[in-house]
């Protein structure tokens, strides 16, 4: 019964200045709205980036040929690296901490595939059985490169999905016969990849025989490998043995940067990661800036509200109303208006956010907010507008009721 | 009822200090009907506010129904004046935004009475001054005499020992206040002590004892005085 009442205070002085009452819950409002707002969409541009780093293992170190630009030991520069199925052993042998590793052997330029009478043009790419974990290829049927093709030099394909589709199209493809130029090899196996249609549009061979039918030689194009779960600067020092390791092999100065790329994913994802810690404390900065806004709004208001209210509170005090009891009305009022507009504005927090999903941007994806956080804030800030409710509200419970009643 | 003991009172303006109050003494018993009289400036309404606990003073001693007023804590001092004391305003004071009921039932409210129970009893009182059709009024659609009633009404309600009034008929025309002071009497008649501060010799005639006060000194009708003068 005493709560009806007092709500019921409350809800007459609210609807007696409903202006006051809506400029209040706006600053309330907007601070929680921005708040959670800003925190989904650095959320959204974080995942984002994460979304795009999703096909290749963060973990992944990829070693490329250079030209020597230095000259070393009586070599003269401007000599092309060349790696072979040593440079392969020796990662195996000399490195354990290594934990996938393959080499690439690129077919020039696209090849024509031909099944049947349908003849399109895909690139293909020569592997280490390996390679799947690198590029996170995940099979659909049959089965990837295994050691047996590479010993026996068999012609064996493994196609992506958009392959199998143009080619075969409903047709089981396991086992048929495609025609790689003019070699026919045989499909073991189909896969999917996270990294979209333009990475299932390849199709994988043992890197052997692509060797033999191809170049005649034992030549790589590429190393890759990944490292399990070192941490960076496990990595970089892994980094520069290896460079160590091509140097003293390949006879080249350590230090020549042109000699030998060798590129770690894991720096680069470390890099866009210290990039979003800068972006959420800065995200954090402004939210909390604009809910700062919304306390001082808030406890503005409240001195308003006390001023305009003085001649109440005399005549309430006069009547008997307790410090205590003009205090309570006051910030009861306070927190029920901040409680409800930072309600309102998690809602609509959350209400933006979800529209923002269904925008298909490069680089935004997801953007979600924790809910905990959003309560909080909206906790935060209603005690932070009670606090600031407070100093009025007991400047007015300590009014002389006489002086008071003299106002207005 | 009321006993004052050498009243010290004195206001702070800018740089100087305004003596109001030069040292009361006076003694009001129970069931007295009592006006005190005064020019502006003589501290009359200075000397209610201190009976009434609204205001507090410097120097001296006030019992209350024996009690002693002095260093109250804001809450006991509330608490006193809600079952104590019932005040009368020259400008009625109702809250602008509550009906004539809920104005007259606001006392009970601090008293924590449950609300069937309040709103009952409020109506009770505003049959006792004549306004039991104007309940659901709100004070703006109540005339200056009407809503001193409720005023009257609402100071009765907690049933206090002492109703002040600061010139209560200030506000209103002869008429009225005529009506206002009868309801006064009414009061006084069941036991109630009554007293008004006012400036009209005609309103003080009608109470039963009258205290002149001049430069913040009992002029007369102070300690000396009794009921039967």
């Amino acid at each position: 019964m005493i709560d009806f009442d007092k709500w019921q205070e409350i809800f007459n002085s609210i609807r007696r200045h409903p202006l006051r009452t809506i400029l209040t819950a706006l600053g309330v409002f907007w601070g929680i709205f921005m708040l959670v707002l800003l925190l989904g969409a650095g959320r959204g541009l974080q995942n984002g980036v994460e979304y795009e780093f999703r096909d290749d293992a963060t973990n992944s170190v990829w070693v490329r040929r250079g030209v020597t630009s230095l000259p070393y030991q009586g070599l003269p520069k401007g000599r092309r690296i060349r790696f072979t199925n040593e440079d392969y052993d020796m990662l195996a042998e000399h490195f354990k901490e290594v934990e996938y590793l393959t080499g690439r052997f690129y077919l020039s330029g696209d090849q024509t595939i031909t099944y049947g009478k349908t003849a399109l043009s895909y690139s293909v790419r020569a592997v280490h059985p390996d390679h799947r974990y690198l590029e996170n290829t995940m099979m659909k049927s049959g089965r990837y490169i295994n050691e047996t093709d590479l010993k026996e030099y068999r012609k064996v394909a493994v196609i992506g999905a958009v392959v199998q589709k143009d080619l075969f199209g409903d047709e089981p493809p396991l086992g048929k016969q495609i025609k790689i130029g003019s070699t026919i090899y045989t499909v073991v196996g189909s896969y999917t990849d996270t990294g979209g249609d333009d990475e299932m549009r390849i199709i994988y061979i043992p890197v052997s025989t692509a060797q033999k039918v191809y170049a005649g030689t034992e030549e790589l194009h590429q190393l890759m490998f990944t490292t399990g779960d070192m941490g960076l600067e496990e990595i970089q020092q892994l980094q520069e043995e290896v460079r160590d390791a091509f140097a003293r092999r390949h006879q080249f100065d350590v230090n020549d940067r042109k000699a030998l790329y060798v590129f770690g994913a894991a720096e680069e994802y470390q890099k866009f990661m210290n990039l979003f810690a800068a972006i959420r404390a800065f995200v954090w900065f402004v939210g909390l800036g604009s809910i700062v806004a919304g306390v001082i709004g808030v406890s503005n208001i409240m001195l308003i509200v006390v001023k305009d209210r003085t001649k109440e509170i005399g005549i309430r005090k006069a009547l008997g109303a307790t410090p205590r009891s003009i205090i309570a009305m006051i910030l009861q009022e306070s927190i029920l208006i901040t409680a409800v507009a930072g309600y309102l504005g998690l809602l609509a927090g959350v209400g933006a956010i979800s529209l923002m999903e269904s925008i298909a941007v490069e680089y935004f994806r997801s953007p979600r907010v924790d809910l905990g956080v959003g309560i909080a804030a909206t906790l935060v800030l209603v005690a932070a507008g009670a606090l600031a409710g407070l100093m009025p509200a007991r400047k007015a419970a300590q009014i002389n009721p006489v002086v008071a009643m003299r106002e207005g | 009822m009321i006993q004052l003991r050498n009243i010290r009172k004195s206001y702070k303006t800018g740089y100087t200090q305004l003596e109001v109050l030069k040292g009361i003494d006076l003694d009001i018993e129970a069931g007295a009907f009592a006006s005190i009289m005064g020019s502006s400036g003589s501290g009359k309404s200075t000397l209610l506010n201190i009976i009434g606990i609204l205001d507090e003073y410097d120097e001296g001693d006030y019992r209350l129904d024996g009690r002693m007023i002095k260093g109250l804590s804001q809450t006991e001092a509330a608490q006193y004046r809600n079952r104590f004391i019932g005040f009368v305003f020259q400008s009625f004071n109702l809250l602008p935004f509550k009906t004539a009921q809920e104005n007259v039932a606001l006392p009970l409210y601090y008293q924590k009475m449950d609300r069937k129970k309040r709103q009952a009893l409020a109506m009770e009182y505003l049959d006792m001054v004549g306004l039991a059709d104007w309940a659901e009024h709100l004070p703006n659609q109540l005339s200056g005499g009407q809503q001193q009633r409720v005023a009257i009404a609402r100071a009765l309600i907690t049933q206090p020992k002492v109703i002040l009034a600061d010139e209560p008929t200030g506000a209103l025309d002869s008429h009225t206040s005529y009506e206002v002071m009868q309801l006064f009497q009414k009061v006084n008649k069941e036991g109630i002590t009554v007293i008004i501060v006012t400036h009209e010799n005609d309103i003080a005639a009608m109470t039963r004892r009258v205290i002149r006060l001049r430069d913040g000194i009992i002029e007369s009708g102070g300690v000396a005085a009794s009921a039967s003068s």
